[in-house]
């Protein structure tokens, strides 16, 4: 197959809160099996390209594709991450049940949760090491531990294309070596993975390729190619300092 | 007889309202149910008076679309900026003022007292029957409220799993494409629909007490949904039988002695809890101290 269909297309894609526009005319296609960091800094709609992709926000123009389809047709394809921040870890409910949740969208209108969905849960929580945490309260979790509950719960979807929202803030090194050693699986298994990350000294370590965004899309393309001094300059603008002899780059808030 | 129906009909207004009480707690909207038990006063009163008769079935129509009013009022406000406390509290006082007005106007008209609206009288229940096929059913009181919990207990089973999802992480509901909004508004419809069949016993106000208390007083006991669902329902009960006791004990009002009880279970809970009481974890750091 030459002309194969790109996992994500994003056409002329523009999003406004209340008429401020926070994304312009964003236009991209992804490549398939990698994985692809959205770099920015705060307030340049990383998460919001999320979220418009994923229909959660309304889009102002343009237009959404996953493997040629609109979203809504291809939900099954597709995991998401959300922040952590975005749920009430007091909820009354555990690890595993959390998990479960993200087979809720296959299920349909009235099928209840299986001995098989459980098994497809655990098998979940056990690549991101948290399988002796399935009964916890989710409130008893740690930070880190709680992000990879969430990370299990887009792994039970079994999706082709993954969405994390920065899911390597505030985590322990346990959890970021989670992480990451689930990135390489889903690589390996030839899917796409799409992660807002705020880290620039570990973008080329953990990314194929990069989108760089400040409400317009500045770059994209491979790390290597793409993840240079003058393009991140140009996206952060002057809150960027770069320690000439080191090549590490320090972002400034 | 009539202390049997009595305690019945609270144990169903109870129970029922602690159930959807459970889902306000957690999706944070407990005084959404103050807001739709006062927005449905003016539905009340208008399905009496386009009816003229106190016929459950227009009354809880015109209360579930003035409840649905309210929620849909409150919701446009919130989109257009406004802070979703003062958008409840603007939208509710606005229709229950309307509710006041009706039926100060139409008074005459109406045997609609305003302090049974608003503080209930669950005494009257038992004489108040439904008589079917010339049968007498027992008090119509307990038959709506049997119809509403009936009602919230058939939607909750079936959709358990969206009710779960929507009010745990709504973004992720409606990525993996479950509606939303529909459960929010389904879920504010049973709000409606089981505070219009109560409000008749326990009053405008105090059904608030049942939405809320119980399952808050369960919420602190439990740290699952389905545990906390059933003993919502548990205390709910609890509340109406040692609530009519206690009133006959004091000869003061019912529905007054139940929201007592609620409120007494509730801080016994808030001190005594296993995981979270007061009490409980000041003795657990007494005794990790003289353990060192």
């Amino acid at each position: 197959m030459t002309n194969k269909t790109p996992p994500l297309s994003i056409e002329n894609v523009s999003v406004a809160y209340h008429r401020k526009p926070v994304l312009r005319n964003i236009t991209y296609q992804s490549p398939e099996g990698e994985c692809i960091g959205i770099i920015g800094p705060n307030g340049a709609g990383k998460s919001t390209l999320i979220k418009a992709t994923l229909g959660l926000l309304p889009l102002a123009g343009g237009e959404v594709s996953i493997y040629g389809k609109p979203y809504s047709q291809q939900r099954k394809l597709v995991g998401y991450v959300p922040q952590r921040e975005s749920v009430d870890w007091d909820f009354p409910t555990n690890a595993l049940d959390v998990v479960l949740m993200g087979l809720y969208g296959q299920l349909g209108w009235f099928r209840r949760p299986k001995s098989e969905h459980k098994d497809r849960a655990l098998e979940a929580l056990r690549k991101v090491g948290m399988e002796s945490f399935a009964k916890r309260q989710i409130s008893q979790l740690s930070g880190g531990q709680q992000q990879r509950v969430f990370l299990a719960r887009a792994l039970a979807q079994e999706a082709q294309i993954y969405f994390m929202d920065e899911p390597f803030v505030g985590v322990d090194a346990a959890t970021e070596k989670a992480i990451v050693q689930v990135l390489h699986e889903l690589k390996e298994q030839n899917k796409t993975v799409f992660v807002v990350h705020h880290d620039l000294q570990t973008v080329s370590e953990y990314f194929d390729s990069v989108m760089l965004l400040n409400l317009r899309l500045i770059a994209s393309g491979p790390t290597r190619e793409v993840f240079t001094t003058e393009n991140l300059q140009k996206t952060y603008g002057g809150r960027l300092a770069i320690l000439p002899h080191t090549n590490e780059m320090l972002s400034i808030r | 007889m009539s202390s049997v129906w009595i305690i019945l009909t609270g144990a169903l207004i109870a129970s029922s309202c602690a159930f959807l009480g459970c889902f306000l707690i957690l999706r944070r909207m407990a005084m959404l149910g103050d807001a739709i038990s006062h927005s449905i006063l003016p539905g009340i009163v208008i399905a009496f008076l386009v009816s003229g008769s106190r016929d459950p079935l227009p009354m809880f129509i015109g209360a579930a679309v003035f409840g649905l009013l309210c929620t849909i009022i409150i919701q446009l406000l919130r989109n257009q900026g406004v802070q979703a406390d003062a958008a409840m509290s603007v939208s509710f006082t606005a229709l229950f003022a309307i509710g006041i007005i009706l039926i100060s106007l139409f008074t005459q008209q109406v045997d609609l007292d305003l302090d049974c609206v608003l503080y209930g009288e669950i005494a009257y229940v038992p004489y108040d029957t439904w008589t079917w096929n010339g049968i007498d059913m027992g008090p119509r009181a307990m038959w709506g409220a049997g119809a509403a919990f009936l009602l919230s207990l058939i939607m909750v089973r079936l959709f358990y799993k969206q009710f779960k999802l929507t009010s745990f992480d709504p973004a992720l509901a409606m990525a993996v494409g479950v509606p939303v909004a529909f459960f929010h508004y389904l879920l504010m419809g049973l709000v409606s629909v089981t505070t219009v069949a109560s409000f008749e016993s326990v009053g405008a106000i105090l059904v608030v007490a049942m939405l809320i208390v119980p399952a808050a007083t369960a919420y602190l006991l439990t740290e699952r949904l389905g545990v906390m669902l059933g003993l919502s329902v548990l205390i709910g009960m609890i509340c109406s039988v040692c609530g009519y006791f206690l009133s006959v004990l004091l000869d003061a009002s019912i529905a007054g002695c139940m929201t007592m009880v609620a409120g007494g279970l509730f801080a016994l809970a808030f001190l005594f809890s296993p995981h979270q009481g007061v009490v409980t974890r000041w003795w657990i750091r007494k005794k990790l101290r003289t353990q060192f």
